[in-house]
């Protein structure tokens, strides 16, 4: 049965209703598959290059290891009580109807294994608790459903005890590995990084080139030499960026964006090579070692350039690292100046230049734009902004109305707190998962269509480089152009008015009160 | 003979609910917590954690604004089971504590709104296809084992009434070990046989929902990852890594 209805030229139909909940369709998406990594993939992160002669006992051995090491794990597969609250906050569930998409029953895959080898009632009665043998089909069910998780964490939320899922993805994608199953896709990207220090695999040389051109394109539009510094000893201010920002649209505006913010804030900032990726993927495959390496780099990083401040340019996931995990797992960092919070967000920074009253802004310039706001997931349920509870939501927010006249927020239902994933999040943004990714999008997609239809928005502002890939892939899946996503830096850039950069309108408010 | 048998039994599912819930909570407490994961927003400071797990734990905050239905049966099945247990104290105090006494008319509309709840929740787990398909048989079960004690309970109370000046002094002997006669009534039996299975089975089961919700890193850290630095001892044993970028590490 078609679990997505679809208009005559096959693009997926969008809803009434974001949060519609759709019939269970069992096995909607058991074919969705992912590419497995080959052993070049897996051995640099230290995992097996293939599925081992003993899986079996070493996959079992491994689910006890992180019962013991995890808190999270063990308590989460003890606690779930089956209510079922969470079972409709998937969107992987909403755009497939698989009922394994239902979080509470992607958890079940390897609860139900658990179980069998760790507890008593699922040792002696293993049918009457769900209790099942781990074998092969068990193990490919595990690496196809744990990898259509993003581990966005809106089941989290809605979970009477906050079991949260993600954390079951990523045990279960750790235990996968260690028996040799990986993903292409994450294990290939952090072998990369390992090697050159970012995502793409872009060496020092090629990105300064990349930096330059892009420096030529922000000179000749401001009539202003804006720099944007690689590896630069002695700078202040360290920014890690994802490496999206260097190549991706709409992502290089929001680069564009930062490195006006600076130079009108009159600080000394740089980029470095050798931790040129923000993004940690890492943490999409549940590794803690090799969370910890990818992150020690920023510390190497702000070591040998001797900065004294560390910025995060717009990435959700790397926030969610950056700001819970980063000081952990890289910490402590006593060199750095502590009038500053480490590491600090970008849109923190930009904020406080505007609140300042430093930054001279020309919001007219984005009127053409009808504005609203992706809240990432990672960013939203992950992490926090500035000095309030729920600072995730205000300060993106706050730069926004403060660069744009038209702002609209979408369902309440499906920002903030509730947000969806943009569906291609936690590891899952490659081509050969694009079926789930559209499908995936759906909610978000119908949540946009509303405020399209009732305000008029024509444009989507993100602060994560894999919602701004997934949006301007899966948007004309829906009928929007690739062009709807844009980074909130982008219309930051828009709006920046630089001292001394000639403005065609000379009248302008703004441009009076430069001096 | 069955005075004595309803003893034993009652003295080893209680052993095995304090043991077992003992154990496994001291499993929780030791095992660590690598990374903060709460769940954003989140409160701040230890205050504000305090008075988050309180509305979950008072009100069931979460699951209010994730499901109506849920909410409303789990509500009603788990404050009329709290009310009705404190009613319980009766049986157990001698002289009964005064605010034990307050509460009896209240534990009798708790009885009912105890089994409303979870009837509710039964017909959810019958009726809806999403609960359907994530339930095992020992769902069921749980479940019908609830309605059983409550039902009995209730048995008791309106239709054959159990003596229950005997039931006191048989609970106080026990607490003194002391055997005296039970009353042989059907409901009465089912009602304490019951309960017994059901503090046998709490340590082994979901019920560890109980204890296990204040150790759910998700809801229970403290959201200051910048400002404290969080760590754990197997994560601090790892193999330290260079300070400096490697010389070779020059991409
Ligand atoms: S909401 Fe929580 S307890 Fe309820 S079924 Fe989902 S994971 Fe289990
Ligand atoms: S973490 Fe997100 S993607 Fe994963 S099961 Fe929960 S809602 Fe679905």
């Amino acid at each position: 049965m078609a679990p997505l209805d679809k208009n005559d030229d096959g693009t997926p139909k969008i809803g009434k209703d974001p949060l519609e909940i759709p019939k269970l369709a069992c096995g909607a998406s058991a074919d969705i598959h992912t590419f497995e990594a080959a052993p070049e993939h897996n051995e640099p992160l230290g995992f097996p290059g293939e599925l081992l002669d003993n899986w079996k006992e070493v996959a079992i051995a491994k689910m006890g290891e992180l019962a013991e090491k995890n808190r999270a794990f063990r308590v989460y597969l003890d606690t779930c009580v089956k209510c079922g609250a969470c079972t409709d906050k998937c969107h992987y569930f909403l755009g497939t109807g698989d009922p394994k998409n239902m979080p509470v029953a992607r958890q079940d895959l390897l609860r139900s294994v658990y179980r069998r080898y760790y507890t008593f009632a699922g040792k002696y009665f293993p049918k009457l608790v769900g209790a099942r043998d781990l074998t092969k089909e068990v193990l490919d069910e595990w690496y196809t459903y744990y990898h259509q998780c993003s581990q966005c964490r809106r089941c989290a939320v809605s979970c009477p005890y906050g079991i949260d899922t993600a954390e079951i993805s990523m045990a279960a994608r750790e235990i996968l590995d260690s028996v040799g199953v990986g993903q292409k896709y994450c294990n290939e990207i952090i072998a990369k990084l390992k090697k050159t220090g970012n995502n793409l695999g872009l060496n020092p040389k090629a990105l300064r080139a990349t930096l330059d051109d892009l420096e030529e394109d922000l000179e000749d539009e401001t009539g202003i030499p804006v720099k944007i510094p690689l590896d630069v000893k002695g700078a202040d201010i360290l920014l890690i960026t994802p490496s999206a920002d260097f190549f991706a649209e709409p992502h290089i505006d929001g680069l564009l964006g930062y490195a006006k913010v600076f130079h009108s804030a009159g600080v000394s900032w740089t980029l470095s090579s050798y931790a040129s990726e923000a993004a940690n993927f890492g943490m999409f495959i549940g590794s803690y070692e090799n969370m910890r390496e990818v992150s020690w780099r920023i510390r190497q990083a702000a070591k040998d350039l001797g900065v004294k401040r560390i910025v995060f340019g717009e990435c959700g996931h790397a926030w969610r690292v950056a700001y819970s995990f980063l000081n952990t797992l890289a910490g402590p960092f006593d060199f750095l100046d502590q009038n500053y919070p480490i590491p600090q967000h970008i849109l923190e920074f930009t904020l406080d230049e505007i609140e300042s009253g430093r930054l001279k802004i020309d919001k007219s310039k984005n009127d053409e734009y009808v504005m609203t706001f992706h809240d990432s997931c990672n960013v939203a349920r992950g992490s926090s902004m500035g000095r309030e509870e729920g600072g995730q939501f205000e300060v993106p927010r706050a730069v926004l109305k403060a660069v744009c006249n038209n702002y609209y927020d979408m369902d309440p239902d499906t920002i903030r707190e509730n947000t969806f994933c943009c569906g291609g999040g936690g590891g899952l943004l490659t081509d050969d998962l694009l079926d789930l990714r559209v499908k995936g999008a759906k909610p978000r997609m119908t949540a946009l269509q509303q405020v399209t239809e009732e305000h008029g928005v024509t444009h989507m502002a993100a602060i994560c480089a894999i919602c701004k890939t997934q949006f301007s892939k899966v948007m004309p899946k829906y009928g929007y152009d690739m062009d709807s996503i844009m980074s909130v830096h982008q219309l930051v850039a828009n709006a920046v008015i630089l001292d001394g950069q000639e403005t065609d309108e000379a009248d302008e408010p703004v441009a009076e009160e430069s001096t | 003979m069955l005075s004595t048998l309803y003893a034993v039994l009652l003295y080893a599912a209680t052993i095995l609910l304090v043991v077992g819930v003992a154990t496994k909570v001291l499993k929780y407490a030791r095992t660590p917590a690598p990374l903060k994961i709460p769940v954003s927003p989140a409160p701040r400071t230890r205050t504000g954690v305090v008075l988050r797990m309180a509305r979950e734990v008072l009100f069931f905050q979460s699951l209010f604004k994730s499901n109506k239905w849920i909410w409303v049966f789990g509500f009603l099945f788990h404050w009329g089971m709290l009310l009705v247990l404190l009613r319980h104290l009766r049986y157990f105090t001698q002289p009964v504590w005064w605010w034990v006494d307050l509460i009896q008319p209240i534990g009798v509309y708790a009885g009912f709104a105890m089994m409303a709840g979870l009837l509710g929740l039964f017909a959810r787990r019958v009726f809806q296809e999403r609960i359907r398909y994530i339930s095992s048989p020992s769902d069921y079960l749980m479940l019908a084992l609830l309605i059983l004690i409550a039902f009995s309970g209730l048995m008791m109370k309106f239709v054959t009434p159990t003596d229950i000046i005997m039931v006191k002094a048989y609970m106080l002997g026990l607490m003194r070990f002391q055997i005296l006669e039970l009353p042989t009534t059907l409901p009465l039996l089912v009602h304490l046989g019951s309960v017994a299975i059901l503090m046998i089975i709490f340590p082994i089961s979901k019920l560890m929902h109980a204890p296990g919700l204040f150790f759910a890193p998700s809801r229970t850290q403290v959201d200051n990852a910048r400002e404290f630095r969080h760590k754990t001892a197997w994560a601090d044993q790892l193999p330290p890594l260079p300070e400096t970028i490697p010389a070779s590490g020059e991409n």
